[in-house]
């Protein structure tokens, strides 16, 4: 296992340069936290929702070059899709997280990037950390609430 | 730089003869475990091959093979750390050590009115047995904060037990995070001036691996440590108490060997401190704990200390001269044992350990179970380096060179 099968390129470029990485969403509809207290990723997410689709998306945090840069390729994936289409691609990057082939490849975009990351099993979590953010963000929103916080334990 | 020939002593052990993708395995993690020399091995592998039975039970001569090595790792154990024979309770690890103490001791006779005094830098396994065991006895806990070089602060600590409340405290000897070596003397002559009654437990896990410790001299009540990170197996650690507190308690797991006579619908319980170990002890790892403790007498804990201090202090050097790298802990080598938690600016520690990983360096990234002193400190996870008597200066360089690789690979 070379770093170079963990980190592509395409994941450092995500690192050095995130995309829709800020600490403020105008109009935000949620914001939920997320953690991952074994290797201490800290994730703030904002969503924009409007007429069932997810408007706009924008993380802050602490975390591992991983979780920021899978984060950062989530974003661009994600934003203009319908709340169910986003749900279903989230699905398909976690079963691809455990090795799985990725079913929506072309709309996952650089996220498929992260396939080799499964190879290491104590990143995973790191992988999905933005990925399970959106997730409990949308549904979240779907019971009503503005607000959430989760602790991924092992 | 000591009088250790560690080339010649790592053949001792063989996980370090291995390679990791072509690098030489650097193994700086042995303050999450340590490994295990050929003579540890041999000597639980003997007893599964020529007299494994069951110990004080059994009136064959196998049975009576395995109580007198048993026995004996016991008696061994006591002299190594200078502690009563009937004081002597193996258990799981550390961890059940404590938990022992939080059910035996703290759940009877702390409640309403009393406090614990704990510190900043506890492992969970020193913290989370008594913060649950205070939500549920509702007694006070109190935190001994750190000096601004990670060290106890002992004026506070000395406020902290003035109103004569606390009735017993458990700290660390040395810290897994920072490398700490606390005054233990110091901080139990404290308490217990404060309160002549009040019992302490020192978790001397990172301590007995790597330093001469006399329980006896210490003079506190309780003293938790752990097998694996002393070159012996996993699954056996150790409690040590004063008999006459032990003698006095109930036991915490009941069961199989811990009784003295069962009727129908009660026990009574057996002496100490066989009363403290319910059901079929691990008997090839206490054999294998012995072995590890005759390993380490023979190479002499002062000397081993000698070797460690040598080594902390040219690995902290070493760490010092890198820019954008920040060392956790005191920088004196005389308190400070061999764990070393550093920061790389701008990385990420999980990124720093992949990047030492892939050149075989082994280092723990994390919050090291001390997540209270992480918030301390300020940060979520740290690296750390840790070392033990295999370790030695050609180590340096591995590290060094892969935190460097991992500066220029992540610079954004």
């Amino acid at each position: 296992m070379t770093m170079e099968d963990l980190y592509q390129e395409i994941i450092l470029d995500h690192y050095r340069k995130p995309k829709n990485r800020q600490p403020q969403l105008e109009g935000e509809s949620v914001h939920v936290h997320h953690s991952n207290p074994l290797c201490g990723d800290e994730m703030d997410l904002r969503v924009r929702i409007g007429d069932g689709v997810l408007d706009a998306v924008v993380f802050d945090g602490d975390g591992c070059s991983i979780s920021q840069a899978s984060a950062s390729a989530m974003t661009q994936a994600i934003t203009g899709r319908t709340l169910d289409d986003v749900l279903e691609l989230a699905e398909d990057f976690r079963t691809m997280m455990h090795g799985e082939e990725p079913k929506r490849a072309d709309d996952l975009g650089d996220g498929v990037a992260f396939r080799g990351v499964a190879k290491f099993p104590v990143r995973v979590k790191c992988a999905l950390l933005g990925w399970m953010a959106v997730r409990d963000a949308i549904e979240t929103y779907q019971e009503g609430a503005s607000a959430h916080s989760v602790t991924h334990d092992d | 730089m000591t009088a250790f020939d560690v080339a010649t002593l790592r053949k001792e052990f063989p996980t370090l003869d291995r390679d990791v993708d072509g690098h030489r395995l650097v193994y700086l993690d042995s303050a999450a475990t340590s490994q295990t020399p050929i003579a540890v091995l041999d000597a639980m592998d003997r007893y599964y091959r020529t007299f494994r039975s069951n110990v004080n039970r059994g009136v064959y001569q196998l049975a009576e093979e395995a109580t007198d090595a048993f026995e004996g790792a016991r008696a061994n154990v006591a002299s190594f750390v200078d502690a009563d024979v009937r004081g002597v309770v193996f258990t799981k690890n550390a961890t059940e050590a404590c938990n022992l103490i939080a059910y035996a001791w703290v759940r009877r006779h702390l409640g309403p009115g009393d406090v614990m005094l704990s510190t900043m830098m506890e492992h969970h396994a020193n913290h989370v047995p008594f913060t649950t065991a205070a939500k549920e006895q509702g007694f006070e806990l109190r935190h001994v904060p750190l000096t601004s070089d990670g060290q106890l602060d002992l004026a506070a600590a000395e406020a902290l037990v003035a109103d004569g409340r606390v009735t017993f405290a458990a700290f660390a000897h040395v810290s897994n995070v920072l490398g700490t070596i606390n005054p233990v003397t110091a901080l139990r002559a404290l308490v217990r001036a404060a309160n002549p009654d009040a019992k302490v437990l020192v978790d001397g896990t990172q301590a007995v691996p790597h330093m001469p410790v006399s329980f006896r001299t210490l003079d506190v009540d309780f003293y938790a440590f752990t097998g694996h990170k002393m070159l012996g197996p996993t699954g056996i650690g150790v409690l040590l108490a004063a008999p006459e507190v032990l003698e006095t308690m109930e036991p915490f797991l009941t069961g199989g060997d811990m009784i003295r006579d069962v009727t129908l619908d009660g026990a009574t319980w057996n002496d100490i401190p066989h009363r403290f170990e319910a059901g079929t002890p691990m008997v090839a790892e206490v054999i294998g704990l012995g072995a590890a403790v005759d390993w380490l007498r023979a190479h002499d804990m002062a000397a081993i200390r000698e070797h460690e201090v040598a080594l902390i202090d040219a690995f902290l050097s070493a760490l010092s001269d890198l820019d954008g790298v920040e060392i956790y802990g005191p920088r004196d080598v005389s308190v400070r044992g061999g764990a070393l938690s550093f920061a790389v600016d701008g990385v990420h520690p999980h990124d720093v350990g992949s990047m030492l990983g892939s050149r075989g360096v082994c280092v723990r990234v994390g919050h090291h179970c001390a997540k209270p002193l992480m918030r301390c400190l300020g940060v979520s996870a740290t690296a750390r380096a840790s070392l033990h008597v295999y370790n030695d200066v050609d180590d340096i360089e591995p590290l060094v060179d892969g935190i460097q690789a991992a500066q220029r690979f992540f610079a954004r």
